[in-house]
């Protein structure tokens, strides 16, 4: 059958084969480069904004030509920054750091990492990533309507985002299409998502326990669940917001409002109540964007030490219990909402205590490191990278996790400083070191290692330079999404928000350090072999790339855990999943599987 | 590759942490008699929270140093993990960071739980696109009642105030600048006329969001202190993105003595 296969394969036309793929390492492939292009773009956006901060008066000539509306003469107005602004973050948390790892790497690797041939649902996994990528343009189709994208942010409060035009330029056609975008992207997220937990429930090879799952499939899965509960209430708040703002309703909007002269003659409705649905979905949606990338880095950090993931079960169980908790935790994001204060009270214990799993995994990590011989690649240098800005990041959340101290924090720089940190750099730190780590295995190339550690240093120092001292200008009550610093208080903080610019520019520039070498190691780079890294899991079994069908032959049988490395006694540092080495007469050494 | 990591870490380390502690950049001074327990609260965080940066960089540092790859024939530890250590170290976490949210409850607490003191003076704050107005109730003590239908920006009723038929309203005293007198138990009510605000004063370690539909009280009473800076002008921003103007939506704080208060009010009162 396997040769049949191949030759169905083979005949198919360029678009069946590469376009319109129901091939799980196709559309895994697909949905990285939508993330790709999704962060190039939310990039420059971020340029432009920096930019703006630190020299208001420099007109951009580009942007002007581009823009005439948003930025005539090539300075741009109050609205455009801010639905810059909006974009930004859309982009970045849906399109990038959702997408990247959990529907990109998770795609292309899960069905390999558990021994199966392909995911439960191909052609749903197509219909998936095919919603996406139409929810992207949507998107960014924004910037073509006549009032331009939306400017309440990608929180999207209402009533600001409730009532229309009358609220602001972007509020009208942009508002609405943002609205539609994000709907069709949580669909598409939940129907992916449902593959996912079908996948890894039922078509795990034979021997491959739960409890024998490199970490990053369990992340994948729990990513997946939270996915399904969290994006379905998203949905719902999305529903409610496009009815008040075209069927007349009033969910969240109260009544007398007079916006910019106008009165509005429905009410009864409560802006709280977006609060609560939108960070509802937003809280656990954060913890989407991370539990992949702890998998990732805690997937690289063994093999690169060479030795077994530190507190494996409790790894998993760390990842349980920040998937359950993130569901009690939302109210953090409230704390000055006008929400009761005992229930805020509570929020922030809850708060407090999930910080506890986290705290227990960044232990583990360095648990790995100590005793290990360490291999200081690329992949491995970005997991490194990772644990110090995962430790940065977190840290700075348990001062904002406190109410009396987030009554004068909330909304300043910290706390972008925060989200940015755990985000922007630690979630982005686990999408470099992804990719440097399986590029061989998805491309069948090598990428530059020199360009590699270069593209590193870059970043791991810039990403330093712009976000730490985002703490400072927070410290200082630097209220954020601030179009100017006009404020007599803002003043004395331009020059720091200069060199914030500077060193954003820098490191942005070496980023395309990164995309040369990605591109041209795909076209150019040196052959790769099936396992170029020596690491145990199954991926690395079968070719770079791998074939249809992934496992040519039979399906794995699975004999031990993820993270054989450094065996006592085993011919190799390294023992593969699939490896019955050991298995007849030698003492049993994988311990309670 | 290590060395040059673990000294990166290092500098990374000491740079950001000596920049904090020589306070470079900080929290501006405290005007109200509820900031220094606040400021004390983020000491205590920022000793804890300084210590376990600095112990896990360098920790982080110093590991990758010891065990960076040799071509020493070494071999990795076979080591699966420790039960023990993860429930030391759960416990301790859990113990430190519940802890400091009920070291810093009595903060939380005397802001929020706490009713206003008896007597306090009450002023209302409003919001709307793109400034902010300030309602007393005048020498009746009661705020008249709103008519969203008669808000009249051009003309001056920002409020929507009907002086000719409610008896509360003739001597209410709607202003542009927050005055207040030091010494004095305030309560302010939040309200928006439009979108949801925030009314944020730094120095008085206090934001609140303005939402519409909702009066949102907050408490406080400044010190002499604050008669003391900046002749007792204090910039009032907006902290709750609420349109293209969010960034000009400023006002100012005025702290007065008592009796510079009086006349103060008696002025504004004159104006209406």
């Amino acid at each position: 059958m396997p040769e049949a296969h191949q030759d169905i394969a083979q005949r198919r036309g360029f678009l069946r084969k590469y376009v319109f793929s129901a091939d799980h390492k196709v559309i895994g492939l697909q949905y990285y480069f939508l993330a790709l292009f999704a962060v190039l773009v939310a990039m420059v956006l971020s340029w432009l904004m920096r930019m703006h901060l630190a020299w208001p008066n420099l007109p951009i000539p580009l942007l002007g030509k581009l823009s005439p509306v948003g930025a005539p003469g090539g300075l741009m107005t109050p609205e455009y920054y801010l639905s810059l602004l909006t974009i930004h973050g859309t982009l970045m948390i849906f399109f990038v750091l959702t997408v990247a790892l959990q529907f990109g790497f998770g795609n292309f690797l899960l069905p390999l990492q558990i021994g199966a041939r392909e995911m439960a649902f191909p052609r749903l996994n197509r219909l998936s990533f095919w919603i996406t990528f139409v929810a992207l343009g949507v998107l960014l189709s924004t910037f073509f309507v006549s009032d331009g994208p939306p400017i309440s942010g990608w929180t999207a409060y209402p009533p600001l985002s409730g009532v229309g035009p009358i609220a602001g330029p972007g509020e009208g056609m942009g508002q609405n299409l943002w609205v539609i975008a994000i709907v069709l992207f949580c669909l598409a997220a939940i129907l992916g998502s449902v593959n996912f937990v079908v996948t890894t429930l039922t078509l795990r090879a034979r021997g491959m326990t739960m409890m024998r799952m490199p970490l990053t499939c369990w992340a994948w899965f729990l990513t997946a669940v939270l996915t399904i509960l969290s994006f379905a209430v998203l949905i719902a708040a999305c529903i409610l917001l496009m009815m008040d703002r075209l069927a007349g309703t009033s969910f969240f909007i109260p009544s007398g409002l007079a916006i910019s002269g106008f009165l509005l003659h429905r009410g009864g409705g409560s802006p709280l109540l977006w609060q609560h649905l939108f960070w509802f979905f937003g809280h656990p949606e954060v913890y989407i964007t991370i539990l992949p990338a702890m998998a990732v880095i805690s997937h690289i950090l063994s093999c690169f030490s060479r030795k077994p993931v530190f507190g494996y079960r409790a790894m998993v169980y760390s990842q349980m219990a920040i998937g359950i908790m993130s569901f009690a935790v939302w109210g953090h994001h409230m704390f000055t909402s006008g929400m009761n204060p005992y229930t805020g009270f509570a929020f922030a214990l809850l708060t407090m205590a999930i910080a506890v799993p986290s705290a227990v995994k960044t232990f583990n990590w360095m648990g790995t490191l100590w005793g290990g011989r360490l291999r200081l690649d690329t992949p491995m240098l970005f997991a490194i990278g990772f644990v110090s800005v995962f430790v940065t990041g977190g840290l700075s959340g348990l001062f904002l996790s406190q109410p009396p101290l987030d009554v004068y924090l909330h909304a300043t720089y910290f706390l972008v400083a925060h989200f940015h940190i755990v985000m922007g750099m630690a979630v982005m730190f686990a999408i470099f070191a992804a990719t440097y780590f399986w590029f061989p295995k998805m491309f069948g190339r090598r990428m530059n290692e020199t360009l590699g550690k270069v593209h590193f240093w870059f970043t791991f120092v810039g990403a330093y330079a712009v976000f730490m001292p985002m703490h400072f200008l927070g410290l200082e009550g630097n209220p954020r999404r601030y179009f100017a610093l006009t404020d007599y208080f803002l003043k004395p903080l331009i020059p720091l928000h200069q060199f914030i610019t500077v060193a954003a520019l820098m490191m942005g520039a070496a980023q395309f350090l990164f995309i040369f070498n990605f591109f041209w190691s795909l076209c150019m780079g040196p052959r790769a072999s099936e396992n170029p890294w020596e690491v145990t899991s199954l991926e690395w079994t079968v070719a770079s790339p791998p074939p249809p069908g992934n496992f040519a032959g039979s399906a794995p049988r699975i004999y031990r855990g993820a993270y054989e490395y450094s065996v006592p006694g085993a011919v190799r540092d390294f023992i593969m999943q699939d490896s019955p080495e050991g298995e007849q007469g030698m003492p049993e050494i994988v311990q309670h599987r | 590759m290590a060395l040059a990591l673990a000294l990166v870490l290092a500098i990374i380390t000491a740079v950001s942490v000596a920049l904090l502690s020589m306070h470079v950049w900080w929290f501006p001074i405290d005007i109200a008699v509820h900031g220094p327990q606040i400021d004390r609260q983020f000491s205590i965080t920022f000793v804890i929270m300084g210590i376990l940066f600095v112990a896990a960089q360098l920790g982080l540092a110093y590991l990758v140093w010891k065990y960076r790859g040799r071509d020493d024939g070494r071999k990795a530890l076979y080591l699966l993990g420790r039960n023990k250590l993860e429930l030391i170290w759960v416990i301790a976490a859990a113990t430190l960071f519940i802890g400091l949210e009920f070291v810093g409850f009595h903060a939380w607490a005397q802001m929020q739980y706490a009713a206003p003191q008896p007597g306090a003076l009450r002023i209302e704050v409003w919001g709307e696109q793109f400034a902010w107005y300030f309602r007393y109730p005048g020498p009746d003590g009661r705020f008249g009642p709103i008519h969203p239908a008669l808000v009249d920006d051009a003309m001056g009723n920002y409020l929507g105030l009907d002086r000719d038929h409610d008896p509360a309203s003739k001597d209410d005293i709607v202003t542009a600048t927050l005055g207040i007198p030091a010494n004095t138990p305030i309560e302010l009510i939040l309200r928006s006329k439009d979108v949801i605000h925030s009314f944020f004063v730094p120095e008085l370690r206090l934001k609140q969001d303005l939402v519409p539909g909702m009066e949102i009280p907050v408490h406080f009473t400044v010190t002499n202190q604050a008669l003391k800076a900046d002749g007792g002008q204090y910039e009032i921003a907006c902290a709750q993105l609420c349109g293209l103007g969010h960034y000009r939506m400023r006002a100012f704080l005025q702290v007065m003595s008592k009796s510079n208060f009086r006349k103060w009010l008696q002025q504004q009162a004159a104006m209406q």
